[in-house]
């Protein structure tokens, strides 16, 4: 490393980006983590491009072209309606991106702060949180998602809304536990015979030391979520037809998979390339977010 | 309160209450730190000795109430400060280490991000702050402290660890400084070393020091004054020279005996007291430590002996004091 690199680090943007830039080239050194990034990267920009890169109109009826197998026309073939699945999966992708990542980014600072709450609040209201965690987290994700779905009707939003709240307990109670561990280590202590406030405690100390524990679990959580909205819209209580998510086409798919396996096929894999990339990248940015693990001397 | 003593405690009783009752964790205790004056502190685990720097810094448990006695730092109370004030103290004024340099230090951010960070309450820019902390790593002794402002806590060894803590507490180059056994963790070769780093520093900061150890060796290298606890009262105190030479309670007595680098004769077992300590929350009427001692009278099981200046400079908590020593 040279000279001017280290002094730039601790000191103002330039040195931001920096850590940034090492932070990727540790992300890289690792093949899965390589993979995982490519794949998420491969994702995202296929979400974002889609309407782009959509060769078709993702509901125009083509009931002559209907059940094609895949061809130079149609990359992966059309589904029960004519309908181009290829486009299909771009446009739903943007969709399961969106639930995950609105929905987890919610879950993450409502999660962390309840956490941080419980962790350093009273005891009773340690309590309360923790009691009101447990009964969420009682109740199976998909038969909440049920009811709920039930009470507002099918939607994105109600998908949504059940993301966040099945998945606020998991980041809370990660958060209170780091916290509450946190708390009472020497360093904390050392921190406060030195001066230190509370909002130093937390915002310098506390933050950076569950952060990176909180960032992973969130990108795992990730190809957990879209198999939910998968998952809904498959039983038909997530995003209404027409509009294409993974799990409709695969709904769609799945009464003719003697015939035609391919709809079946095309809604699968977008499923598993988002889950297997988020999973690595969120595997090796643990070892990027301790610096402990990064065997350096 | 003397302009000449940086710390004075006064009658200092502190309790917890706890599920077996009321333990009084303190009692009565008396300590003066005169102006740049290394005092000493010892006593076996569970003295109360880290609950006597814990109320000096304002972070008791929530269970500990100080029932009486007062702690005047610079001429104010310490105990009629808001939590606000303490804060503006503490660092500032007051620093602190601690025993276990492993631990002391935020895992995960780089010690120049630590550093710099508690220096907050400086309106200086921060390319300032961190030429502050660059000197001070290089004055604890840090080799190459520029470049190393940017690694984290696991990349150095204990001994550093425990120089970047010291750095850090005495950055904003506070009155008095409380080291809690801050050399116990360390081998013997960077035990010397860090004790010589610290008296060097002492003298050219003129800070005082509170110093807290085990260890008979390095407290006699290092105070001018001492005093020695048992079972949360002060039994003991008086200047170096005097608690070593002139030992005049009883237990200070045996402490000595039983510090291995006294003894003359090669032995499979050392010396103990025997007998154990005593339980706070059933504190016996009279003397504290009557039970272990050899010398005990009848008058020691029914009255608290109080702590009595026999010697010039020289306080002992014991019917008999005066006499111990001369045996």
């Amino acid at each position: 490393m040279s000279d001017t690199s280290v002094k730039a680090a601790t000191t103002e943007m330039p040195g931001a980006w920096q850590s940034l830039w090492r932070s990727l080239k540790r992300v890289l050194r690792e093949p899965l983590g390589a993979l995982g990034l490519v794949l998420v990267v491969f994702v995202i920009v296929s979400a974002v491009g889609a309407d782009l890169f959509a060769p078709f109109e993702p509901n125009k009826i083509d009931i002559r072209a209907k059940l094609q197998p895949p061809s130079a026309e149609h990359l992966l073939g059309t589904d029960q309606l004519g309908r181009d699945i290829f486009s299909r999966v771009l446009i739903g992708g943007q969709i399961a991106l969106k639930v995950s990542l609105v929905s987890i980014g919610l879950a993450l600072v409502i999660g962390l702060t309840l956490g941080l709450i419980a962790g350093f609040g009273p005891r009773w209201l340690d309590n309360a949180l923790m009691l009101l965690f447990d009964s969420v987290r009682s109740f199976p994700t998909v038969m909440f998602a049920l009811a709920v779905v039930t009470l507002f009707g099918p939607s994105l939003t109600t998908v949504m809304i059940v993301v966040v709240i099945t998945q606020i307990p998991i980041y809370g109670r990660m958060v209170r536990s780091q916290t509450l561990a946190l708390r009472d280590a020497e360093f904390i202590l050392a921190e406060r015979a030195l001066g230190a406030g509370f909002f130093r405690i937390i915002g310098m100390h506390i933050l950076p030391n569950v952060v990176g524990p909180l960032l992973i679990l969130a990108s795992m959580d990730i190809p957990f979520v879209i198999t939910i909205e998968a998952g809904l819209s498959f039983l038909g209580m997530g995003v209404r037809p027409p509009t294409p998510s993974w799990g409709t086409i695969l709904n769609d798919g799945y009464s003719y998979i003697y015939n035609t396996p391919w709809p079946v096929i095309a809604g699968g894999i977008p499923v598993i390339l988002t889950t297997l990339g988020f999973t690595f990248l969120g595997e090796s940015l643990r070892d990027v977010f301790d610096p402990r693990l990064r065997k350096e001397i | 309160m003397d302009a000449n003593n940086v710390l004075e405690i006064r009658g200092l009783n502190v309790e917890f209450a706890s599920e077996r009752g009321r333990l009084r964790a303190l009692r009565d205790v008396d300590l003066t730190i005169p102006r740049g004056s290394i005092v000493g502190v010892v006593g076996e685990s569970g003295c109360g000795k880290s609950t006597m720097i814990n109320s000096i810094i304002g972070l008791l448990a929530h269970n500990a109430t100080v029932s009486s006695g007062s702690i005047s730092f610079q001429g104010e109370d310490l105990l009629q400060k808001s939590e606000r004030e303490l804060r503006d103290i503490r660092g500032q004024h007051i620093s602190m280490i601690f025993q276990d340099p492993m631990t002391t230090l935020n895992p995960v951010l780089s010690i120049g991000t630590q550093m710099i960070d508690i220096q907050y309450r400086d309106q200086i820019p921060k390319a300032q702050k961190k030429a502050r902390s660059i000197e001070m790593l290089s004055r604890v002794g840090i080799p190459d402290p520029e470049s190393r402002l940017d690694n984290y806590p696991h990349q150095f060894s204990g001994g550093m660890r425990q120089r970047i803590a010291i750095a850090m507490a005495l950055q904003a180059e506070p009155e008095l400084l409380i080291a809690d056994e801050p050399t116990t963790a360390l081998d013997a070769t960077l035990e010397v070393q860090i004790i010589h780093r610290l008296k060097d520093l002492q003298h050219s900061m003129g800070c005082s020091i509170l110093f807290i150890s085990h260890h008979l060796g390095v407290i006699a290298e290092l105070c001018d004054f001492v005093i020695v606890m048992y079972g949360g009262e002060v039994v003991e105190r008086g200047t170096v020279r005097d608690i070593f030479h002139r030992p005049s309670h009883p237990y200070t007595f045996k402490l000595l005996e039983c510090d291995p680098a006294r003894i003359a004769e090669t032995t499979r077992s050392l010396p103990t007291i025997p007998g154990e300590i005593p339980n706070l929350a059933k504190l016996p009427p009279g003397c504290i430590f009557a039970d272990r001692c050899e010398r005990s009278i009848g008058l020691c099981r029914e009255k608290i002996p109080p702590s009595t200046e026999f010697a010039e400079h020289h306080w002992a908590r014991c019917h008999l004091a005066g006499e111990v020593s001369s045996t």
